[in-house]
């Protein structure tokens, strides 16, 4: 334990009271950035779009309004009100002007906006109209696509009606050499371009774009300044007043220039972070390596005897709050399925240098201990995991797991190193790897990654098998053929081949159109300054300036789908208990289940206009009777008890997680069929295609538009969350269904999976659970897995599960002197343990 | 090399992975069918029999108990290899009672140790001394149940006396075997102070012996007994609360032992 020094730190008062502050009111949507940005853009007509974008970022920096809030030590906001947002209206606009008035008061991250605001949002949208780089998307791709994403096969939202983001900069630039620095850099590439090269007019305005964009980082950064010196002239309180003359100090000297102390350091990547989400809308704006680039500040500090460990940590809390302080507004759909107000701000700890030494080090055990201070959900803290970890650090991050905080998630070294060398990564950049927004491995500031590309549901493919590619009247897939007169297992399994081979080809049509919009309208040269090789190539991030490009969209549903094509394998090909036209009836009728909604209200709707055609008025109280007869029409007495046995034979079958290796071969197989024939494709930026496998938290709303699936999965219910088995059917306990899950090929899923596990507070308890815990992830990680993280879950959760204990059939507690699943116990005794957890045992 | 005793066939009813209270680290519990003891609060009533027998799970029929080779188990043991080298964990051999099939558990344990992993057995030590003996070469550690001191309340409990369980414990320790020894806690017969500190206070005569482990009465096995048709006897009694635990186990700590209640 000595070699990090001791290890718990006190938590400073100051903390909580910023966190109180920021926590106070409903986030607010601000209008300022839109408004200086449409007047920027209305006067910078007819310049190239890389120039208008520069000019549009200096302003923002010079006017955006800024303020200090109480008590920070580290400063700079990109809103007025905490957690506050500002809207860009050159990705897309029109579904905010259209959610004005419910977005305060809806579930899912509300959002408060003001007439004034309104009025003003109102106003600026009436340039954007036809400019935004979702219009132009649209109009570059094909209308197979349009149809394929209107009926939910993918859906590349993100990136359609938003910035980027996903990536990591070069913080440790900054660091070191400052905004100053950068343009020099811009500068001096700037004066090697002949003015006879081909190309020399594009480098040369985005090069000075670059240099504009330094200079607006600096200008804004001097705004602070005066501002804490003006504040500190008028402060009452001396302690304050010095904190504050401080801070004045630090803005004057950073991001200009390169930190001269930790808290410079801190400042100056804070500014970094805080920019980027003003620059553009783009989540996933990862710190990635904070403890390896902040070290040599820290260090240097503590060995002057200049800062106290305590007050080191008291600034890394202090930004850990700031983080939680960006925020960002979604359509009401999408912040459903974000909800949390999450952006995925990813903060990774631990790992290998570029040699493969372990440089685990004492900052990354204070950002274990500032998420234990905050308890906030940013960062999204993250530990690399290898041979060489130390074991004291895993107990430290298992001790922060066991709080039931989510945080943080677990990384593979020993997989993600190899995957990336597998997609042309140079073996020290692979070593020193960081990872993006949810899962995604990449090395920081060289990789313009793309990762969160879309979401491409592999269930739908299969709906599409049996309905051979129609849907309610519409072509949406192939036609592969009547499964009526499929013969073979074989047979089947390759018209799901060839469906999903066709949707895949669809979207990457889908996501190189936003590509080829982003490049085309939304240059960001700020980013740009701080990724290689953009300014030695003297082309933006977007057209392609990084040394690793990617585009990296997620594929889910693999459990569902290795389910559904064993129950198809073995009930109708093996034992054929029934044919593939009668499994396609069972899935229509949802399995004698109600109705889906979806397809009782198009029903309805066919009903009602027929009525209409025929000269009947029809009343919304008849629409209605209409609609439950729909729906309840088909629970028929005997239609019931046909599904009832089938549903009990699908039962019975071996299920993904549970450690069968001939199905989790499958699995393995199915996986496959998404990866591989997604790296054949290429992006606009000259990179490659790479699959994640894991659907964030799509799953619920992606599966709300999925139907009935032959696995017994009824039609609008949830998928299977990351690459973990579906929700209950894995009884083997944890490390069963890790082991299925080891058993895909984590390898060629190079833009990351997730796995997910349930415990009990209880099975981390003492340092023998956390021993456990963490020999736990070593073995999951020793066969290969790539990440792992977990939910510890709390009393609220045991009741839910006694409610509904199918989808809880994996949860462990401890029972008395041993561990068991919860819900194989009796009632009584999960009472007991209920009762018991409320005393904290 | 003979790998005959990889066919030896034993009889089990549950195979059960990440178990982390049954030995140290992360292990897999083999539970052997067959009990000698017919304890009233037994968690497991359907380990009691040696034979295959019918109990009605959630509704259904089903059949407990099957006969299988050391080979069938070691290859589910096996999978979890990985977590056990990261948790020095293992195996461990519950029931019922593993002394009643020697042949086959003692194979087993020999398999286990052939793979390098730990190896421990949950046991009432209710046999000859001279069966015991083939097991311990085997073995790294052997958590034993000493239920109570006076025999006549034993036997009135178990359905054994336990002068057997008792001399078995000394000659156990005597060979310098790991061994724990755990006490079932169950009210209204062992949950007295008196009686857990005379249990603590000759585990600590015991040679080697430095754990004991109090193990608080529970119900899981309530729902079982109707399963089979069985009447379960105990079913008014309440398990021992927390704030009577730790007071047993304070008194249990007077012995020297270190004392944890749970395993």
């Amino acid at each position: 334990m000595k070699k990090y020094g001791d290890l718990e730190i006190i938590k400073s008062p100051r903390i909580p009271k910023l966190i109180e502050h920021l926590y106070a009111k409903l986030p607010e949507i601000e209008a300022d950035r839109a408004v200086i940005l449409t007047k920027s853009y209305q006067e910078t007509e007819g310049d190239p779009i890389i120039t208008r974008r520069a000019k549009a970022f200096k302003a923002i920096c010079e006017e955006l309004p800024i303020t200090i809030r109480p008590d920070e030590l580290i400063v700079g906001s990109n809103s007025k009100a905490p957690r506050g947002c500002q809207v860009f209206p050159e990705y897309s606009y029109e579904w905010l002007e259209q959610e004005f008035d419910t977005v305060a008061a809806r579930s899912a991250d509300p959002f408060y906006i003001s007439e004034e605001t309104k009025n003003q949002l109102h106003e600026a949208y009436l340039y954007w109209k036809g400019k935004t780089t979702s219009d132009l998307a649209t109009s570059y791709m094909e209308q197979e696509t349009l149809t394929a994403m209107e009926h939910y096969i993918f859906t590349p939202g993100n990136y359609f009606y938003n910035g980027i983001g996903h990536l990591t900069v070069q913080y440790d630039k900054v660091l070191k050499i400052g905004y100053s620095g950068i343009h020099k850099e811009a500068k001096e590439a700037l004066s090697k371009l002949k003015i006879s090269d081909g190309d020399y007019g594009k480098r040369a305005r985005f090069l000075e774009a670059v240099m504009m964009s330094c200079q607006a980082a600096i200008n804004y950064a001097n705004r602070y300044a005066k501002l804490a010196l003006s504040e500190a002239s008028t402060c009452q309180d001396n302690v304050r007043k010095k904190e504050l003359l401080q801070i004045a100090q630090n803005c004057a000297n950073v991001p200009a220039n390169g930190a001269t102390s930790f808290w410079e350091a801190c400042q100056s990547f804070w500014f970094v972070q805080m920019l980027l989400q003003v620059e553009s809308s783009g989540h996933s704006i990862s710190p990635g390596r904070f403890d390896q680039y902040m070290y040599p500040y820290y260090l240097d500090d503590i060995e002057k005897g200049k800062i106290t460990r305590e007050f080191a940590q008291e600034l890394i809390d202090c930004i850990w709050v700031k983080l939680n302080d960006l925020n960002k507004v979604r359509d009401a759909a999408s912040a459903e399925g974000f909800a949390g107000y999450s952006l995925f701000q990813n903060l990774i700890t631990g790992g290998q240098d570029e040699e493969g030494n372990d440089v685990t080090n004492e900052l990354s055990f204070m950002c274990i201990e500032a998420s234990m201070h905050v308890m906030l959900p940013a960062p999204s803290l993250s530990v690399r995991v290898w041979n060489g970890t130390p074991d004291e650090f895993l107990i430290k991050a298992a001790t922060l797991t066991r709080t039931g905080i989510g945080l943080p998630a677990y990384y593979n070294d020993e997989v993600i190193i190899p995957a990336l060398v597998n997609r042309g990564v140079s073996l020290k950049d692979a070593r020193t790897y960081d990872i993006i927004g949810c899962v995604e491995p990449q090395k920081a500031g060289k990789t313009d990654g793309w990762h969160d590309a879309a979401f491409f549901n592999m269930l739908r493919p299969l709906e599409m098998v049996f309905s051979n590619g129609y849907e309610n009247g519409v072509k949406v897939g192939l036609q592969t053929g009547d499964v009526a007169g499929m013969k073979t297992f074989e047979e089947f399994y390759a018209a799901y081949k060839k469906q999903m081979e066709y949707f895949i080809e669809l979207m990457v049509n889908a996501d190189n159109a936003i590509d080829l919009a982003h490049a085309k309208r939304c240059p960001l040269p700020f980013q740009s300054s701080m990724v290689e090789d953009c300014i030695g190539r003297g082309i933006s991030l977007q057209e392609g300036g990084a040394v690793y490009n990617f585009t990296g969209p997620q594929g889910f549903g693999i459990a569902n789908m290795t389910d559904s094509l064993w129950a198809v394998k073995t009930l109708v090909f093996e034992e054929k208990k029934l044919t593939l036209l009668e499994y396609k009836k069972a899935l229509e009728d949802n399995f004698g289940q109600k109705m889906p909604i979806e397809k009782a209200k198009l029903i309805t709707t066919r009903v009602a206009e027929e009525l209409a055609k025929a000269g009947h008025q029809v009343n919304e109280a008849q629409i209605a009777d209409i609609y439950n007869m729909v729906s309840m029409g088909n629970e028929l007495e005997a239609g019931q008890k046909k599904y009832n046995q089938l549903l009990e034979w699908i039962e019975e079958l071996p299920k993904y997680g549970n450690d069968i290796e001939e199905v989790d071969l499958l699995a393995r197989d199915v996986a496959y069929t998404y990866t591989k024939p997604l790296e054949n494709y290429k992006n606009p930026r000259g990179g490659q295609y790479q699959a994640g496998l894991y659907p964030v938290s799509a799953n619920v709303p992606l599966g709300a538009q999925t139907g009935a699936t032959p696995d017994g999965r009824l039609a609008n219910t949830p998928i299977a969350d990351g690459v973990g088995p579906a929700s209950g059917r894995d009884v083997k306990g944890p490390t069963a269904a890790a082991n299925s899950v080891a058993k895909l090929d984590h390898f060629i899923a190079s833009n990351g999976t997730l796995f997910n596990q349930k415990f009990h507070p209880s099975a981390l308890s003492g340092m023998r659970g956390l021993q456990n815990f963490t020999a736990l992830i070593r073995g999951f990680f020793d066969e290969k897995g790539m990440h792992m993280q977990f939910n510890v879950v709390s009393k609220e959760t045991l009741l839910d599960a006694q409610a509904h204990p199918q989808n809880y059939k994996n949860l462990v507690v401890r029972v008395a002197g041993y561990s068991a699943l919860f819900t194989t116990l009796s009632r009584s005794l999960q009472d007991d343990i209920i009762n018991r957890t409320t005393q904290g045992f | 090399m003979n790998n005959d005793y990889l066919k030896v066939k034993g009889r089990i009813f549950d195979i059960q992975r990440y178990s982390i209270h049954d030995g140290p680290g992360i292990r897999t519990i083999i539970f052997l069918k067959g009990c000698a003891l017919r304890c009233k609060w037994c968690c497991n009533p359907e380990s009691q029999s040696f034979d295959i027998e019918k109990m009605k799970v959630k509704g259904k029929d089903k059949l407990i108990g099957r006969d299988v080779t050391v080979e069938e188990v070691m290859k589910e043991v096996m999978k979890d290899i990985h977590y056990y080298n990261r948790s020095q964990g293992g195996i461990t051999l519950s029931g019922g009672e593993c002394l009643l099939q020697p042949d086959f558990a003692v194979a087993l344990l020999r398999a286990a140790k052939a793979n390098g992993i730990n190896t421990a057995i949950e046991s009432t030590a209710f046999t000859k001394f001279e069966i015991i003996e083939k097991f311990l070469p085997f073995l790294d550690l052997f958590l034993l149940d000493i239920k109570h001191l006076d025999t006549i309340k034993h036997k009135q409990f178990t359905s054994q006396p336990n002068e057997h369980i008792l001399e078995n414990a000394m000659r156990l320790a005597m060979s310098s075997m790991h061994l724990i020894i755990r006490v079932p806690v169950i009210p209204t017969f062992n949950d007295t102070i008196i009686e857990i500190r005379s249990i603590a206070e000759y585990a600590k005569v015991l040679p080697g012996v430095e754990e004991l482990h109090l193990l608080p009465y529970h119900r899981l096995g309530s729902d079982k007994y109707e399963g089979l048709n069985r009447e379960y006897e105990l079913k008014d009694l309440e398990p021992p609360t927390n704030e009577q635990m730790q007071l047993l186990m304070e008194e249990a700590k007077k012995s020297g032992l270190k004392v944890q209640i749970g395993g």
